[in-house]
């Protein structure tokens, strides 16, 4: 399962919700306003790294960019660009937008 | 989303495929919910194998003696009701998010499974196609 | 668009389906049964009137697979078939007979 999470943490609980219902071994894509949760300093930093030890966490780099986060990514975290957003979706079995 | 588009006119077309409808939001704020339901009901027209999953606030949208004369929009609330007809007879509610908010199964309009993060996951992963909304 | 009976007149969508469900009454079921080109019958009424108690129920107008096993449950076999349903609603039972039922076109139904 991929599971991507498009929405800000401070204005969703979309990735809380999705770390909850995400097994071992799942991926997280993180794009447009969901990059934010990717950066240094964020209030679900504590989450991210803790789920980073049991699945693949990936961020979009052109959102990343686009916000003037892309110098701020929490270590660990894996950048993609579009290719690689398809390159993922394809990879899995299926997948999960969190809305 | 990919299977879609590989199995379209291909030898396993005619598989019946799983499709689980997480359901998220809260009724009547936003439109998601009953978007979401009218979704389900055409889906079901096409002989899948469709489950739905109550998440989050998307549990609110079961909950029992919903009135909203006062706001004059519709209370869809019966439909859920209508599912069985459907032969959508698989209803799953998060137990996480029924205790979060003070919510439990006998306060829901229709009967569902109550099932924990981790049971509700591993169903999810086992789907061919899962829509949030 | 709309519907005009007795000098008043009744707002539908570009389909005909009427727009307001309490606008609905029987003279007004005739009135969209005769431009539907049926002749209401007993056994019209029936399908009508179940389909009515079934929106009135559920709040949703039922696709068609749904009505013809609500209606088998309810009438008997005899009824609860494609057959029976399309010779009585020859454009299709759930879009003709919720025309004529006031209630909104079926969900689904493209």
């Amino acid at each position: 399962m991929l599971h991507i999470v498009n929405k800000s943490p401070y204005e969703r609980n979309a990735l809380e919700s999705c770390l909850r219902l995400a097994l071992p071994g799942a991926a997280l894509l993180l794009i447009e306003d969901g990059v934010y949760a990717a950066t240094r300093g964020n209030v679900a930093e504590p989450r991210l790294r803790e789920a980073m030890q049991r699945m693949d966490i990936y961020a979009l780099r052109p959102d990343l960019e686009a916000r003037g986060m892309a110098g701020r990514v929490i270590q660990g975290v894996k950048l993609v660009d579009y290719d690689g957003f398809v390159d993922l979706v394809c990879e899995r079995p299926n997948c999960q937008s969190w809305l | 989303m990919s299977e879609f588009e590989n199995d379209a006119g291909g030898e396993s077309a005619g598989r019946i495929k799983k499709f689980m409808f997480v359901n998220r939001k809260a009724p009547y704020g936003t439109i998601y919910a009953l978007e979401g339901l009218e979704v389900v009901l055409i889906a079901a027209a096409f002989d899948q194998d469709v489950s739905l999953a109550f998440v989050d606030d998307g549990v609110y949208q079961l909950a029992k003696g919903q009135q909203t004369k006062a706001l004059e929009i519709k209370n869809f609330s019966p439909a859920y009701r209508a599912l069985e007809g459907y032969d959508v007879e698989k209803l799953y509610a998060e137990r996480e998010s029924l205790e979060a908010r003070g919510l439990a199964a006998e306060d829901l309009i229709v009967p569902v499974e109550v099932l924990s993060s981790t049971e509700l996951a591993e169903l999810m992963a086992v789907q061919d196609v899962v829509i949030s909304s | 668009m709309g519907l005009e009976l007795s000098g008043r007149t009744y707002d539908t969508d570009e389909e005909g389906y009427l727009q307001n469900l309490s606008d609905w009454s029987e003279e007004v079921a005739n009135l969209i049964a005769r431009q539907e080109d049926i002749d209401m019958t007993p056994n019209h009424w029936e399908v009508v009137n179940f389909l009515r108690e079934y929106y009135t129920e559920y709040q949703i107008a039922p696709a068609i697979r749904v009505l013809t096993k609500a209606i088998g449950k309810k009438l008997g076999p005899e009824k609860g078939n494609n057959k029976y349903l399309y010779e009585l609603f020859p454009y299709g039972p759930a879009k003709q007979a919720c025309k004529i039922a006031g209630l909104p076109k079926p969900t689904g139904c493209v």
